[in-house]
């Protein structure tokens, strides 16, 4: 295993035992609710970032994808009371399909109709769930939860370790696309994709690839909800919050490395709370939308990018 | 077992309405070397295009080494050993000139095992013949135009090619750096690769190659040895009028 | 017997407020088909023009008048927003489609909100003589109001497409679309044409903005009911071509119309985009594309 890989995994051991750690003697409860919802948006943008970022393909319907996720979900439970883990791999399968039938359609045109199709996607699938009755349509539906398991004492605990293992599994799975042969190809794809299949890279079976991918995780990310707030309506499920803040944090954060998402998600995830508690919502949308012109007008690749200049001066001025 | 390793049957290509080429048919041999001509807008491009694969033919057929190509993305036609380099070069922006020829190296030339200490080496054994090794750890973008067509022969070198398609690889650049690309085509030629050279500079067209074919308005008007094609009055015609 | 006259009606309708949409969508049609600037904001400036038309209405300004005062202001700021795209943007040529697209995403989030911070969630309207009354056509009453919009919308549609075929600058415009490096061989500045033809697209957006007040409220989310609506008149007609924004804006409008007739306003949103999907999966050139 190479060091940088190593040090990877000892990061994300760290971070998982310090979830642990968290609900073992942590009290107070909205510091798990705040954590739960940067969490989430970790996985959001590094979902976004996967096709966004490494392949250049802008994805602004993130809210269906989660959205979807959260109502298999719900379906699931209704149905069967299935466990968490079968609500997040049902989740993931569903927008995983959503992803690669977006891709199938979009993917052989230019970029801005596969950017235009994932809004159709999003408007159409809140439609839909809308006008079904089984998951409660526009007045939302009730989830009766069973008993918390135990170790957990609370659904908040056991969800917000479920998120850092989410987190976790995401930032692995971006990771181990960036640095392989996929992620070469994507960024292949990305900067001339006519040259990209000039050198036999596969570019359409990538792309489905990336899409594929990306929406599988945004679903992931939305089934815990479900359990997590036992009343779930379209609106809030597919909040327009969710498409805005996948894009931008990532876009922020930086979209040529893993973390950059992460950052995004941290920093602007924070902001968001703050903003909302102290402030107000739409004003927290004005202060994301701000914050996104500005990065992408001005610091294009990030923080990332911003803190990558900043250590090549700090090395020129040691070589000078 | 054939001559031809290139065969182009009947070809024709619309656009809308303009009918970009029509009924052409060539047979290329392996090793050849082949110099496409004809004034602007004759279908030169075009055909090199359908025969990669980044534009689909509306009518004829195209095999190579016996196997119909016309129907497979571009990139099974680079795997299969058809590579093309294009007359605005088109590196991988955000890449360093290494990192370009990773990219074919890894889905060309390394499908099966992907290993990237080979590749490394590899790429860097291409750079030296090529002669851009001290421009290994330069991104791309800040490239001259010489090294640019270097990088975009490298990369093609890098797919391990039987057919190289060079259009217009030495436009615009001065006679010693013309003398250098055609240097690197000619070794290239010499390790076997077939290469058909589309190219306005009359000099190295005639040097370089055994057979010439000349396009007018999409159709293949001449075709022989440079210096018949040369003194062909079609051919004459299409470059300076009637 | 199956009701035809709720058909016909229906089809009227559609035919009255797709003209209208094809006037809304003609503004993207430059800017995205012709340009080839990704401009998903385009509905944020339609509903500003909306807006504008509000404010004027409030100081006694008759809609379309107020609509036609907006056009300059409206044109000026297109021009400089086009300037600016540039000069970020297509000049640098790394990475343009994505920070392009995260670009005006996130300037259509930030219109919208400032339109919420302003006005509210309430929805809008104006008044004028032609709002309210209608007029019998046989057994139908048609709203004037919609014949105000499909009048105007015509003339504008009529006007633009006869711009860009007839006049120099009109044809200039069509051309760099095609072929920048040819037009500047010719003496002509792309960048200042690009630059006037975004102008213009914008200019006639806050028209089609005044319109849409006359044709019923609007409310600062409004813009995202019309970047189905603007997109899938686009698509529809194909990328580049005037007149088929006019056959395209007919298509949505007389398909939402029957649908709505037929199946009842919940389902209404998703036939734009429905009829989007679908044209790019079987026919992504659209109707009348190159």
């Amino acid at each position: 295993m190479s060091p940088r890989l190593k040090s990877y995994w000892v990061g994300a051991a760290a971070v998982v035992a310090l979830g642990i750690l968290a609900v073992a003697t942590v009290r107070n409860e909205y510091f798990f609710f705040a954590s739960y919802i940067v969490l989430q948006f970790v996985v959001l943008a590094t979902a976004w970032n996967i096709l966004g970022g490494y392949a250049g393909y802008v994805n602004f319907g993130t809210g269906a994808f989660f959205g979807a996720g959260v109502y298999t979900a719900v379906v699931l439970i209704n149905l069967f009371g299935a466990p968490l883990l079968v609500q997040i791999l049902a989740a993931a399968a569903v927008s995983g399909t959503l992803g690669f039938a977006t891709g199938m359609l979009t993917l052989r045109l230019r970029g801005i109709f596969y950017s235009i199709a994932t809004v159709a996607v999003a408007i159409i699938i809140e439609t839909l769930i809308v006008n079904w009755r089984y998951v409660g349509g526009s007045t939302g539906i009730q989830i009766l939860r069973p008993p918390v398991m135990p170790p957990f004492e609370s659904y908040t605990k056991m969800l917000f370790l479920a998120m850092v293992l989410l987190a976790v599994a995401a930032t692995a799975i971006a990771r181990f696309i960036e640095t392989s042969w996929i992620g070469r190809g994507l960024r292949a794809i990305r900067d001339s994709e006519i040259a990209a299949e000039g050198c036999g890279v596969p570019t359409l079976k990538l792309k489905l690839f990336a899409c594929t991918v990306s929406g599988a995780l945004m679903g992931a990310a939305g089934a815990p909800l479900a359990m997590y707030q036992s009343f779930i309506e379209p609106v809030s499920a597919f909040s327009l919050n969710y498409s805005v803040s996948a894009l931008a944090m990532p876009m922020i954060g930086g979209t040529s490395h893993w973390i950059g998402p992460v950052i995004g998600a941290i920093l602007l995830g924070s902001i968001q709370q703050i903003v909302m508690v102290t402030i107000s919502n739409e004003i927290n949308v004005l202060v994301v939308g701000v914050l996104l012109v500005l990065f992408v007008v001005g610091a294009p690749s990030g923080i990332v990018g911003l803190a990558r200049a900043l250590m090549r001066k700090r090395v020129g001025r040691k070589a000078a | 077992m054939t001559a031809w390793q290139l065969r182009i049957a009947g070809v024709s290509k619309s656009f809308g309405g303009f009918k970009a080429l029509s009924g052409i048919d060539v047979e290329i041999a392996p090793g050849e070397r082949v110099g496409l001509i004809g004034p602007n807008g004759s279908g030169k491009t075009t055909l090199m295009s359908c025969i990669a694969g980044s534009l689909r033919i509306n009518g004829g057929s195209i095999a190579f080494e016996g196997k119909e190509i016309s129907g497979l993305p571009a990139y099974q036609r680079t795997r299969l050993g058809i590579a093309r380099t294009y007359q605005l070069p088109q590196p991988f922006r955000s890449m360093t000139v290494l990192e370009n020829l990773i990219v074919p190296l890894e889905y060309v030339a390394h499908r099966g095992s992907l290993h990237t200490t080979d590749t490394r080496a590899e790429a860097m054994q291409i750079l030296e013949r090529i002669g851009l090794t001290d421009k290994a750890g330069t991104v791309s973008t800040h490239l001259t135009q010489i090294d640019l067509r270097k990088l975009e022969l490298a990369r093609a070198m890098a797919a391990r090619p039987r057919m190289l398609i060079a259009d217009e690889a030495m436009a615009g650049l001065s006679s010693v750096e013309v003398e250098d690309v055609l240097g690197i085509l000619w070794k290239l030629n010499e390790s076997g690769i077939t290469v058909v050279m589309i190219e306005h500079i009359m000099k190295a067209v005639m040097r370089f190659s055994q057979r010439v074919l000349c396009l007018d308005a999409g159709k293949l008007i001449c075709a022989g040895t440079p210096e018949a094609v040369v003194a062909d009055p079609d051919v004459q015609r299409a470059y300076l009028g009637a | 017997m199956f009701a035809w006259e709720l058909l016909a009606e229906a089809v009227l309708f559609g035919l009255l407020v797709g003209c209208f949409y094809a006037a809304v969508s003609v503004g993207l049609s430059i800017s995205l088909g012709l340009l080839d600037v990704p401009q998903v904001a385009h509905p944020a400036f339609l509903v500003v023009g909306s807006y504008g038309t509000y404010l004027l209405g409030r100081h006694g300004w008759d809609p379309l008048l107020a609509g036609i005062a907006l056009a300059p202001v409206f044109f000026v700021v297109g021009i400089l927003v086009y300037r600016f795209y540039y000069e970020t943007f297509e000049k640098r040529g790394e990475d343009t489609g994505v920070r392009g697209l995260a670009f005006f995403f996130g300037i259509a989030f930030i219109v919208e909100v400032l339109l919420i911070l302003a006005f509210g969630v309430d929805q809008r309207s104006v008044d004028a003589p032609y709002i309210g009354a209608s007029v019998a056509l046989g057994d139908v009453r048609i709203p004037i109001r919609l014949l105000v919009a499909f009048g105007t919308a015509l003339l504008l549609t009529g006007g633009l497409a006869l711009y860009l075929a007839k006049t120099f600058t009109g044809r200039a415009i069509k051309a760099v679309a095609q072929d920048g490096v040819a037009l500047r061989l010719m003496g002509a500045n792309p960048v200042r044409i690009k630059q006037w033809a975004f102008g213009i697209a914008t200019g006639v957006t806050a028209i089609a903005g005044a319109m849409l007040i006359v044709v019923g409220p609007v409310d600062p989310n409004l813009d995202r009911v019309y970047i189905g609506r603007t997109f899938c008149v686009v698509v529809l007609a194909g990328l580049g071509s005037m007149g088929g924004t006019l056959v395209a804006g007919l298509v949505l409008g007389v398909t939402e119309s029957i649908v709505l007739t037929m199946f009842g306003a919940s389902w209404a949103p998703a036939v734009a985009f429905g009829l989007l999907l679908l044209m790019l999966g079987v026919r992504p050139q659209g109707l009348f594309g190159r």
